[in-house]
């Protein structure tokens, strides 16, 4: 393990560079409201994060990441367009592995421009890829916004597309939706005996809590309705299916998402987007021939990414966490923003990391 | 030194555990007034009997300050971390049978599988401006459950008693509590999920793996691992 001191020293230099970058440096509290964080992760928030209360001000976390402190004081004061740096403890409890720290410095770089999305993706990846450079690392991208286009496109009720884009981070839930809405899952019998009844269902049983009547009526209704509907066709399935599979180099990735097009037409535009941003990569020397590609990445945990994310591992210790990653979050600026947004795309280094790879190899 | 046993110091669950024992030899009695938690043991040289509450003996036995402790597996999975690692498991002493269950108000006939209670989360959330709460004491079981089944927009209140009446009051939606027969959840007009078992529990007798033993202490535990082989 590296000496604090070194991971400190590390960490400022890197944040000096980010400056040389052209970002101004931010500085963010380090107990975070609860409430915010709860309302955008839920209850899982708890297992990752420290949590203190006090009578005054109820429940704080202490800061598990600085992105949404960073938007959220971008959306009170910031000019536009802004790129901000900083450095500093996040926290993480660890009620499973005691080799992860749980506390641990990062330095990020975020970007808020309105124009531009591919070459603001490019600038932010090029510069982490500069930091980790002759490191022993494999970077890996994605891209969420193509998935959420195949789904906003699909063939089906805004419903079932609204339950879909909802799970999107969750792929075990989405796949069960996804295999429901197909008609590849028998329906269960109770849900088969509620849709064999009409009209108003008075039962027995005593109405109690906040839950009312009526909002359980509204569900049934919803569901007689969407047994009226057809599954998802077969090839739409399919195409989305392979959509998530893909798994190639970004030249042959686009290539197969091209293919996949023919029966998903609605993630042209994404695909747009990412041919765009590869072409600004390129630009500034990213070996992009080279360069991996999963359309699924980053759909674990990268909870609020909604575009082009990205990751620098260490191959031979599978055990780490990344040593930078990072991605485009759009919809989050939307949420934090009290009805303004901005885009915006930024990453997070580990200068702890990046030592103890150093270390290893001297 | 002593092999130290921690037994819940009350009620029915402190009998049956004095009766497991006396069937395989091992006598447990309390000593001195009905208020005092000091015991006694016999059939195990240089054991010794230490009562606590039932909540306090996965800690113990994770600090090692006892050797042994009865309690269920509810609270040692709730309390304790990676439990495997700090405890080890013993024996079932096959009492104290308790299921921790997630149950809805039976008037919700739209809901019966997590699916449902999914669906029904989001719709309540967009209705209501906050998450649909879920009345527990057993915070991480009841999150780890719900995270692994993709389960969204809902929010744990802590209930340390009265779990049940926690929806009349409107101040939960729903429960997830422990129970043996679900008596007491129809009582209060709850039912429960159909895929919504989070644990099965019983009162178990666990080994600390983060405890000393001495000479004296591995010993004891050497005779009673006999006596409790020899009845099985």
């Amino acid at each position: 393990m590296a000496l604090r001191s070194d991971i400190q020293a590390r960490a400022a230099q890197l944040r000096v560079r980010f400056e040389a970058a052209g970002a101004q440096v931010v500085d963010t509290p380090l107990l975070q409201r609860a409430g915010t964080l709860l309302d955008l992760y839920g209850e899982d928030i708890r297992a990752r994060a420290y949590v203190t209360t006090d009578a005054l001000r109820g429940e704080q976390m202490l800061r598990p990441d600085f992105t949404v402190p960073v938007v959220e004081a971008h959306m009170r004061h910031g000019a536009e367009p802004a790129r901000y740096t900083y450095s500093g403890e996040v926290f993480r409890r660890q009620e499973m592995d005691p080799d992860r720290p749980n506390e641990y410095l990062q330095v990020g770089y975020e970007v808020f421009e309105r124009d531009d999305a591919a070459a603001a993706d490019a600038e932010v990846f090029s510069l982490f890829a500069l930091q980790v450079r002759g490191l022993p690392l494999r970077a890996a991208t994605g891209d969420i916004g193509i998935l959420m286009a195949a789904v906003e496109g699909l063939n089906t009720t805004d419903k079932r597309k609204t339950a879909l884009m909802r799970h999107i981070w969750r792929p075990r839930r989405f796949r069960s939706l996804l295999d429901r809405f197909a008609g590849r899952t028998p329906v269960p019998e109770s849900r088969r005996k509620l849709l064999s009844t009409e009209g108003d269902l008075t039962g027995s049983a005593v109405e109690l809590g906040k839950r009312r009547a009526a909002e359980v009526q509204a569900r049934v209704e919803a569901l007689r309705e969407d047994a009226k509907e057809p599954p998802i066709a077969e090839n739409e399935l399919l195409a989305l299916e392979a959509l998530m599979a893909v798994r190639e180099t970004v030249p042959y990735a686009l290539e197969q998402m091209r293919d996949i097009a023919v029966d998903l037409p609605q993630i042209n535009a994404a695909l747009d987007r990412l041919d765009a941003r590869t072409a600004a990569m390129k630009a500034r020397g990213v070996d992009v021939e080279n360069l991996d590609f999963e359309a699924s990445y980053g759909r674990t945990s990268m909870e609020y990414y909604d575009g082009f994310v990205f990751g620098f591992y260490a191959e031979a210790r599978p055990d780490l966490p990344p040593v930078a990653s990072g991605g485009r979050y759009d919809a989050l600026t939307r949420r934090l923003g009290d009805g303004e947004e901005i885009p915006a795309v930024g990453g997070v280094l580990r200068p702890d990391l990046m030592l103890q790879l150093e270390e290893a190899r001297a | 030194m002593t092999l130290k046993l921690g037994v819940p110091s009350k009620g029915r669950l402190m009998e049956k555990t004095f009766d497991w024992f006396a069937k395989r030899g091992v006598t447990l009695t309390r000593t001195g007034s009905d208020r005092e938690y000091a015991g006694a043991v016999e059939g195990v040289s240089n054991m010794e009997l230490v009562l606590l509450s039932a909540g306090e003996i996965p800690r113990e036995l994770a600090a090692g300050r006892i050797h042994l402790g009865v309690t269920g597996t509810d609270l040692v999975q709730e309390k304790l971390p990676r439990f495997e690692q700090q405890v080890e498991e013993l024996a079932e002493l096959g009492f104290g049978h308790a299921d921790l269950v997630l149950a809805v108000p039976q008037f919700w006939i739209d809901v019966d599988t997590l699916d449902d209670l999914d669906a029904a989360a989001s719709a309540f959330r967009a209705a209501h401006g906050h998450r649909l709460r879920i009345a527990t004491k057993y915070h991480r079981l009841v999150r780890e459950f719900l995270t692994d089944a993709g389960v969204a927009d809902y929010q744990l209140v802590d209930s340390q008693g009265a779990t049940e009446g926690t929806v009349k009051n409107e101040t939960a939606e729903m429960v997830a509590d422990i129970t043996s027969t679900g008596e007491t959840l129809r009582a209060n007009h709850l039912k429960l999920l159909s895929d919504g078992l989070v644990l099965k529990s019983q009162a178990t007798l666990w080994r600390s793996r983060v405890a000393k033993y001495g000479v004296d202490e591995k010993a004891a535990l050497n005779t009673l691992l006999d006596l409790l082989e020899h009845r099985k």
